[in-house]
């Protein structure tokens, strides 16, 4: 199939979609609207609430914090991702003695740490990106300690005898190692930090994505919550996408761009 | 005159612990000597610890017995004077052929700025000077043993330790890198322990073919020297009528020795 005729396919799902969606919030069917504006909003409110936002600038404001939050979030989460990732690979006892802990805390379900995280760094961004930490941080940390601990054993015996010292095979064998692992799971852990921020936002905070679907929630203003995931989506998809641009150009097999020499 | 030792192994011994507490003897009392410029070819049946010995001899395993003299000095921990030519594929992936290739000598602190024209000129004599741009995963399994060979051979050891590095080629790939090998070789004659299941590789190849015995406990039970005269043409020799007279005595021996390595791989696999 040609990218012009996919292209079309795809917008006639989403057309096909508005349009059911429109005729059946405001036209009835047997005397009865089958899904009523005050549950279900129509699309024409949802896009006049978007318009409404972006004409009077209010979004960019919470787009920006959103973003922000996703951001550190990421960055935070990933350091010491790979940090904890590489120490616990290259010393065994140290992840025997914590693995039981690494699971437990992996094993809760982090909302429930929202409030805790609020009570201790209040309702600001740092709230909101201490849960993204908490998401992004493990998911690198497990496959950078993966990416540690299956470095091709030949690899690591020919690095060896072409008489890399231990300083050197950490450079030239386990860091691109690790690091390529980390890359491969870039999508899911930048989709995670954003998930940490908006959730977060929605627990309690005064701005953000999250805080102005809460608001339209709190009111019943159904059409500024479909208004709010549509924003959603579109953010999460411009990150991702570039991610995909950054992934296309790292993962070449080239993790990192100085590739060993700093 | 007598030339050095490069590599001699004496009563050399290698076992494995087991995952249920038992001893498992790879190699028994291996004796093998290999002088300085000669090319010996090791050839035994499957899983008879032929890469177990080069191994030792290369410092990643350490014999439970006897001893390892390299230029006639003890051997302790990883054989510094030998390039190791590995049969799995060992490049660094993240790295392009040509910083593979230079690595070698980055690694002795050779700066960035010299190790890379020398890194191109070994693509170059290995036949891929066009390829340095080229990550290892797209190029063949033919082109990754050069590139694997030029890392190597920049680095100028004196010592070349080859388990099976054909092994997972096609049979006119391998004749062609045999060649290729050879003529890199004749250049400065280094010493070289080449492993192979594959007898007509060996004398093709070599000035020496030792052959061991089927495992467990294996030991080198022939040891022929190869008279024919070089440069040799792979593709030539194998018509040469030496050729095959060499190869019809070895092969009397090694044809047991195969035979006894399969009835006991088939066994193990029906006890499992």
């Amino acid at each position: 199939m040609s990218r012009v005729t996919l292209l079309a396919l795809q917008i006639l799902v989403a057309i096909v979609c508005l349009a059911l969606w429109q005729l059946l919030a405001t036209v009835p069917v047997f005397g009865k609207i089958l899904s009523p504006p005050f549950f279900f909003s129509n699309p024409v409110d949802v896009f006049s609430q978007i318009v409404k936002w972006f004409s009077s600038g209010v979004i960019w404001k919470h787009l920006g914090i959103t973003l922000a939050e996703s951001i550190l979030a990421f960055v935070i989460g990933s350091l010491g991702g790979v940090l904890v990732g590489f120490w616990f690979a290259r010393q065994p006892l140290v992840a025997a003695v914590f693995d039981p802990y690494v699971k437990m805390i992996n094993a809760l379900p982090r909302v429930v740490l929202a409030p805790i995280f609020a009570l201790w760094l209040g309702l600001g961004i740092w709230s909101k990106v201490a849960l993204g930490v908490t998401l992004v941080f493990f998911i690198v940390f497990f496959n950078v300690y993966q990416g540690v601990k299956e470095v091709s054993r030949t690899v690591l015996d020919n690095g060896r005898m072409l008489g890399m010292s231990e300083r050197q095979l950490m450079q030239h064998v386990y860091w691109p190692s690790a690091l390529s692992w980390m890359f491969s799971s870039l999508h899911t852990s930048v989709g995670f930090a954003v998930v940490g921020a908006v959730v977060g936002e929605y627990l309690g905070s005064a701005a953000g994505l999250g805080y102005l679907i809460q608001q339209a929630e709190g009111v019943f203003d159904v059409a500024g919550v479909f208004a709010g995931m549509f924003v959603l989506s579109a953010f999460v998809i411009l990150i991702d996408f570039g991610v995909t641009l950054m992934e296309r150009r790292l993962l070449v097999w080239r993790p990192t761009a100085s590739d060993g020499r700093g | 005159m007598t030339t050095p030792t490069a590599v001699a192994l004496e009563d050399a011994k290698v076992a494995f612990r087991l995952g249920d507490g038992r001893v498992y003897t790879a190699v028994e009392k291996a004796h093998l000597m290999v002088a300085q410029g000669e090319f010996v070819a090791i050839v035994g049946p499957t899983g008879c610890g032929k890469s177990t010995l080069l191994n030792v001899a290369a410092g990643l395993l350490k014999p439970a017995a006897g001893s390892v003299r390299i230029f006639d000095r003890p051997l302790a921990g990883l054989n510094r004077d030998a390039g190791y030519l590995f049969q799995a594929d060992a490049l660094f992936p993240w790295k392009t052929a040509l910083d593979n290739v230079a690595i070698g000598l980055e690694i002795k602190g050779t700066p960035r700025t010299d190790a890379l024209p020398q890194a191109q000129k070994w693509l170059t004599s290995v036949g891929l000077g066009a390829f340095a741009g080229r990550y290892p995963h797209m190029l063949s399994g033919g082109q990754r043993k050069r590139v694997a060979l030029a890392q190597v051979l920049i680095r100028d050891p004196k010592i070349l330790l080859m388990d099976e590095p054909f092994g997972p080629l096609d049979a006119q790939t391998r004749q062609v890198m045999g060649n290729l090998l050879l003529d890199l070789w004749s250049a400065d004659r280094k010493a070289v322990l080449f492993v192979t299941h594959d007898l007509e590789e060996a004398i093709a190849l070599a000035d020496r073919v030792v052959i061991m015995s089927a495992g467990p406990s294996s030991r080198i039970i022939g040891d022929w020297r190869v008279s024919l005269p070089r440069p040799r043409d792979i593709f030539e020799v194998r018509l040469d009528k030496e050729f095959h007279a060499l190869h019809r005595e070895i092969w009397s021996v090694l044809k047991d020795e195969v035979m006894k390595g399969y009835a006991q791989s088939t066994q193990a696999a029906e006890a499992v």
